[in-house]
């Protein structure tokens, strides 16, 4: 266990609170010669979740590393929380990453340890005492409704399950910010409306700012038009006859293409594009 | 598999050793600053020492056992049959015991570094490691570092002994020398020299092992078949180099002692 030194509870300096949480400015990442992503620029305010849209091998997991600074781009500026993070320390990183839950395409658990050590990681890292550990785990678990599996190792659960238990791993510490890479990539549709339903739960119970990465535009469009319902326990249409007019105003779409943004605004401005390429994307 | 330009080999050659000189350099950088793993570093201790035993109690036994026998055949002929105990206490200490010891924890532990890591990079599990705030080289590399190098160097002790052990078995069974003149000339063989540089030698090996498998596991691409190479390319490194390394520590040593 890590001594006291390093931990997440130690405080990091959140500037710009009032700023977008993150902002990209002209960043170009380049991998052997070919520019992977080149001159990508946007925001993403507090309390806004921006999908991630595009073809397979456009970038868009490359995109969502760099703003958790797992990846360094080439060139240009990433601000998270205020804070640039592409001319920062990795010591530096670790801590501005204790803000940041981040899930991964193919959950990325850590297959020794067990549901809850896996999800209790931060906490264990962070020193927490066991059984207030335990009761968050718990906690968390009961979010992704996996309570039952918590003495199961990665390899006893299912593709979706193990989806689940990385969102408990990511949310427990109560993150500002939560990174989705494919969160229901490879998964049927019934499994995948289930993380989705958890992923919307999240944004409207916490309110967490988010990034989600996906290449199903049936999810992406389900995110902007629906709204869990505490009271039902299940996501529920947004009326389009109410002033939000069916849509989730706090929802913007990002799409990739050919190592640039293709689009980048709200719902309605993506259904009504007139660019070629994007009509026939979201064809 | 298609050829590469040697230009472009020897860019990735010394791209190579750059980042494995990086990872060394921040490996001992790392040993001297928190955080610490502490259960991490005993459970490497564990399965790095207590693991390697029973190969490595083998291996030293058996290799005296032959030391002995082929030795003796050349001893008799200049009537020095009762050296054997000599000849066999320090091939063993300066020589075959770290050596050996090395090359068994190499093919054991090396491999299992390199294929652990290397499996943990293609399922994303070192990122997510990064991504929750943990640094890879101080979970990970330091507590391999440290549990090979501690735990290496009482390995060999324990195959001198059990090499020492088995060339006394063969002397006294098969060779008819008496037991206790063998250990005798096997303890005044043996000067602090000998000694000293029996026991460097399993420091710098440890070294090898711990940094090359932790290398090849963290450079890991390329799925299932990727962690395949790595773990050949962690063996096949940390051997070649045991085996330069110890002639390099064993000049160095004739310079500082003179044998």
């Amino acid at each position: 266990m890590a001594d006291a030194e390093l931990t997440a509870t130690e405080s990091i300096d959140l500037t710009g609170e009032s700023g977008p949480i993150i902002e990209f400015k002209d960043v170009t990442i380049t991998f052997d010669v070919k520019p992977v992503l080149e001159n990508i620029s946007f925001a993403v305010d507090r309390g806004q979740t921006l999908i991630i849209l595009g073809p397979a091998g456009c970038g868009k997991s490359v995109l969502l590393k760099m703003a958790n600074g797992l990846l360094r781009p080439d060139s240009g500026s990433i601000r998270v929380f205020g804070q640039e993070i592409t001319t920062m320390r990795e010591r530096e990183l670790f801590k501005l990453r204790a803000h940041i839950g981040m899930v991964f395409q193919e959950s990325a658990l850590f297959d020794s340890l067990t549901v809850e050590d896996n999800v209790a990681y931060r906490l264990h890292e962070e020193r927490v005492a066991e059984d207030e550990s335990h009761n968050r785990v718990v906690e968390a678990l009961k979010f992704v409704e996996l309570e039952q599996a918590i003495q199961k190792f990665p390899a006893e659960l299912s593709g979706g399950m193990r989806r689940r238990v990385s969102i408990a791993r990511a949310i427990i510490t109560g993150p500002d910010l939560i990174l989705y890479d494919s969160p229901t990539g490879g998964l049927d549709p019934i499994t995948s409306t289930t993380i989705i339903e958890l992923v919307m739960k999240q944004r409207d119970v916490s309110h967490t700012t988010s990034l989600i990465v996906t290449h199903r535009l049936q999810d992406a469009f389900t995110m902007a038009s629906h709204r869990f319902d505490q009271k039902t326990g299940g996501m529920t249409p947004i009326p389009k006859d109410g002033p939000e007019r069916g849509l989730d105003p706090g929802t913007k779409f990002l799409v990739l293409n050919d190592g640039g943004i293709k689009f980048h605004g709200t719902t309605e401005e993506l259904v009504h594009s007139d660019d070629p390429w994007i009509k026939e994307y979201l064809a | 598999m298609p050829f590469k330009s040697p230009e472009e080999y020897i860019k990735q050659t010394i791209g190579a050793v750059q980042e494995y000189s990086v990872l060394c350099w921040t490996a001992i950088t790392d040993l001297f600053s928190g955080p610490r793993y502490w259960a991490d570093i005993f459970t490497q201790m564990d399965s790095i020492g207590v693991g390697s035993m029973p190969i490595i109690i083998l291996t030293g036994f058996f290799t005296g056992c032959v030391l002995a026998l082929q030795s003796a055949t050349a001893l008799t002929e200049f009537g020095a049959v009762s050296k054997t105990g000599s000849l066999v206490s320090l091939s063993m200490v300066k020589e075959l015991g770290p050596v050996l010891t090395g090359l068994m924890v190499s093919g054991r532990n090396a491999a299992g570094m390199a294929s652990e890591l290397g499996s943990m990079k293609v399922t994303e599990q070192i990122d997510a490691m990064r991504a929750l705030g943990t640094d890879p080289m101080r979970k990970l590399v330091v507590p391999r570092l440290v549990a090979t190098v501690f735990m290496l160097f009482f390995l060999t002790i324990i195959a001198d002994a059990f090499g020492i052990g088995g060339g006394a078995l063969m002397s006294v069974a098969i060779l008819g020398l008496n037991g206790s003149s063998y250990l005798h000339d096997s303890y005044r063989g043996l000067v602090h020299g000998d000694i000293v540089q029996g026991l460097t030698k399993p420091l710098f090996s440890g070294f090898i092992i711990a940094t090359v498998g932790c290398y090849c596991g963290l450079k890991t691409t390329g799925g299932t078949q990727g962690v395949g190479r790595a773990t050949t390319q962690a063996v096949v490194l940390s051997s070649v180099f045991i085996i330069i390394v110890d002639l390099l520590v064993t000049r160095a040593m004739i310079g500082i002692f003179g044998s």
